[in-house]
């Protein structure tokens, strides 16, 4: 009787362990834009503590880009730094150690621009997220949501950020918002509109930087 | 006529109309009152009698469990006693083996000491020889009266003088005898504590053997009650049964909560071995069921470890190998514990520098400067704990062997003495059942009567008026008679 319990949990261990794995990704991929443009690359410093907050949050496995949004926004070339963190603890620390001087480095340098192309770093990143896999797909856009393009750039048209959660970070009232805020209320909900049209999971704002861990809690 | 009024007969009088159609329908009732009893008997009927004959199947099925489970209660609590008697006649032949068996050279060794204690007694009884006998002749020499002679005055002095030396002589002589004798008493002593010693052991090593007669005499009289299977036997093993039960799983409990300290300890590190990103399903990681498998693992071992050295008796297999392989069994397993035991405590280091290198990590990353930890030999304390910790757990566990059959064995029987009472309760409650839906059955008929109570009062007075007249003839079948009949149908 004892012989065949044991036979039988083995056999439950067993397929436990080879049948019953799950195939599902389980990792977190985070695509952060920051925003550089005119007067908002005085904000860098807060770009840094958001990073700093991703490193320290995301684990061994997950991924990590941070790209800048520049006049154009739909190149590799903006992209500033990314890894995919390895699945041992140790060597994902040592990664998110070099990420971290590399972007410390990119900061220091930052210079402002003169259009701001948010869509092109949504399609960029959406690129990106895609290509990782990853179970959950998160896109933070640091930046003040005003966007600018020059008019040889074509942005208007149907993008798709399918099970893309956005998060908007840091969302500051520009001079022409104090004014009327309706103004500033209106892009947030224009950018809403198209996002979710885009078929993203999530729209979010985040303001309060003590409140980051909203970006990795589902609503 | 309004659509709520299409059954009225008389549209403008409702009253009437209800009586009239109560009146018409008692009617109807009236004339299928037999077939209703009937089917409401047979009804009750089809439902409680399946009720009953599974509540006596259950009750059956109960009767022969709780049969099975005691033979398989005494069974087991025969090769018990039987084990615990066996081991106590061991004991008891080790015993008489190790005691009984030096016990002719103590005997020897008591006689040897007693004669020797006889003869130095005898040796002590000697007296010193009597005087010489020319003491009487110089006795009456010395009586001889002086006159005065020189002669005879010098040979009395002379026999004097001999017979001071003399006297002074045999004065040492006997102090010399006395001194002899009371260095022999002296010597006695350390023969009579060694006889006072040997006998002391000997009493020391009957009441041993005495008492373990007395154990073997109290195993006896349980085998034999188990033999003659009384209900007190078989009450006592239930009790015990239930008492290992409630003792193992505590024992478990505490056991789970020690697994789960090793659990902490070694998932973390496990991660860095088989990947932190790989999920089972999703919430359980694979580092976390690697984790557990190790633990599994050395619980495992302690188990084979265990049972090498025949403590516990789950595998027969191994209960039943020869005597070299058990022993190489043993060692292998005990090596297999002690590295995993190893490997354990070198995971709990992994643990702390992991740990700390996040912290140094989270550190880093923090805009504000935080106070550095302080990297003294009291920051080593944690390590250390851990690690300890970590190679000791792995043992700790492998002791989980003998709750753990402790609680199967016993399980059987409790297990069986739950199922036994379940099933009763569930015959019970059938039981019950049934006999609900057969009154049930009985109260509809007679529902259904006090529905139809005037043509039944009419049918009464229909069947009474003839019967008055002619009072010899049978009684008619009132209402009441026919429901009674129906009920005794229905039984």
């Amino acid at each position: 009787m004892i012989k065949r319990l044991f036979l039988a949990s083995l056999l439950v261990v067993g397929v436990a362990a080879t049948g019953c794995s799950d195939s599902r990704s389980h990792a977190h991929a985070v695509y952060m834009l920051v925003d550089t443009s005119g007067t908002y690359a005085q904000e860098a410093g807060k770009a840094q503590v958001i990073i700093n907050y991703l490193l320290g949050t995301l684990q061994a496995g997950d991924s990590l880009a941070v790209a800048k949004v520049t006049s154009r926004s739909f190149s590799e070339k903006d992209i500033v730094a990314k890894a995919t963190f390895d699945s041992r603890p140790s060597q994902a620390n040592a990664q998110k150690r070099a990420f971290r001087d590399q972007v410390d480095g990119y900061l220091k340098t930052v210079q402002g621009t003169r259009y701001t192309d948010i869509t092109g770093g949504l399609i960029q990143g959406a690129g990106f997220l895609n290509e990782t896999g990853a179970g959950t797909k998160t896109i933070v856009i640091f930046s003040d949501m005003q966007e600018e393009l020059d008019k040889v750039t074509i942005r208007d048209f149907p993008i798709s950020l399918k099970n893309i959660r956005i998060i908007a970070v840091n969302v500051i009232k520009l001079k022409t918002d104090n004014i009327d805020p309706r103004r500033y209320l209106g892009r947030l909900d224009a950018w809403q509109k198209r996002v979710e049209g885009a078929g993203a999971s999530e729209w979010r704002v985040i303001n309060d930087l003590e409140r980051l861990d909203a970006i990795f809690s589902k609503s | 006529m309004t659509g709520s009024q299409f059954w009225m007969i008389w549209p403008d009088n409702a009253a009437l109309s209800i009586l009239s159609l109560a009146l018409l329908a008692m009617g109807f009732l009236y004339a299928a009152r037999r077939p209703v009893h009937r089917l409401v008997g047979s009804i009750g009927f089809l439902i409680s009698g399946p009720l009953r004959i599974g509540a006596r199947w259950l009750q059956t099925a109960a009767n022969e469990m709780h049969q099975r489970n005691k033979a398989v209660l005494l069974a087991h609590g025969r090769q018990e006693v039987e084990q615990r008697i066996e081991r106590e006649f061991d004991r008891l032949g080790a015993m008489v083996t190790r005691d009984l068996q030096g016990y002719p050279a103590l005997q020897r060794k008591l006689l040897d000491e007693i004669t020797r204690v006889e003869e130095d007694y005898k040796k002590c009884g000697e007296v010193p020889p009597p005087p010489p006998e020319w003491v009487e002749a110089v006795t009456a020499m010395a009586n001889v009266k002086s006159s005065g002679n020189e002669m005879v005055q010098r040979v009395l002095d002379e026999i004097n003088r001999s017979v001071n030396s003399i006297h002074d002589k045999a004065l040492a002589d006997y102090r010399r005898s006395y001194e002899t004798r009371h260095k022999i008493l002296e010597g006695f002593m350390p023969f009579w504590r060694s006889l006072d010693k040997t006998m002391a052991q000997v009493d020391k090593k009957l009441t041993g053997l005495q008492n373990s007669t007395a154990a073997v005499d109290a195993q006896m009289a349980k085998y034999e009650q188990i033999s003659a299977k009384t209900d007190k036997a078989e009450h006592a093993l239930t009790v015990s049964a239930f008492t290992q039960f409630a003792i193992a799983f505590l024992v478990m409990a505490v056991a789970a909560g020690g697994a789960f300290i090793n659990f902490k300890l070694i998932a973390l590190p496990m991660s860095e071995m088989v990947g932190a990103g790989d999920y089972i399903t999703s919430s359980l990681r694979t580092s976390e069921v690697a984790a557990l498998v190790i633990i599994f693992v050395e619980a495992s071992m302690g188990l084979f470890l265990m049972e090498a050295l025949r403590i516990t008796h789950l595998f027969p297999r191994i209960a039943s190998l020869n005597e070299q392989m058990r022993r190489r069994m043993m060692w292998i397993a005990l090596v297999l514990l002690v590295t995993l035991a190893g490997i354990e405590a070198a995971l709990a280091l992994m643990r702390d520098m992991l740990i700390a290198d996040k912290q140094a990590l989270l550190q880093s990353l923090a805009t504000a400067q935080q106070v550095a930890a302080t990297d003294g030999w009291v920051a080593k304390i944690p390590t250390a704990g851990q690690m300890l910790l970590g190679f000791i757990l792995p043992f700790a566990l492998a002791f989980v062997a003998i709750p753990l059959e402790s609680l199967i064995y016993s399980s059987r029987t409790v297990g069986g003495v739950l199922l036994t009472s379940l099933v009763r309760a569930l015959a019970l409650v059938l039981r019950v059942l049934g006999n609900v839906v057969r009154h049930m059955s009985r109260v509809l008929v007679n529902l259904y009567d006090v529905v139809i109570v005037l043509p039944l009062l009419v049918e009464r007075l229909v069947k009474t008026a003839p019967r008055a007249r002619a009072p010899g003839k049978s009684r008619s079948r009132s209402g009441v008679i026919d429901a009674d009949e129906l009920r005794e149908e229905s039984r």
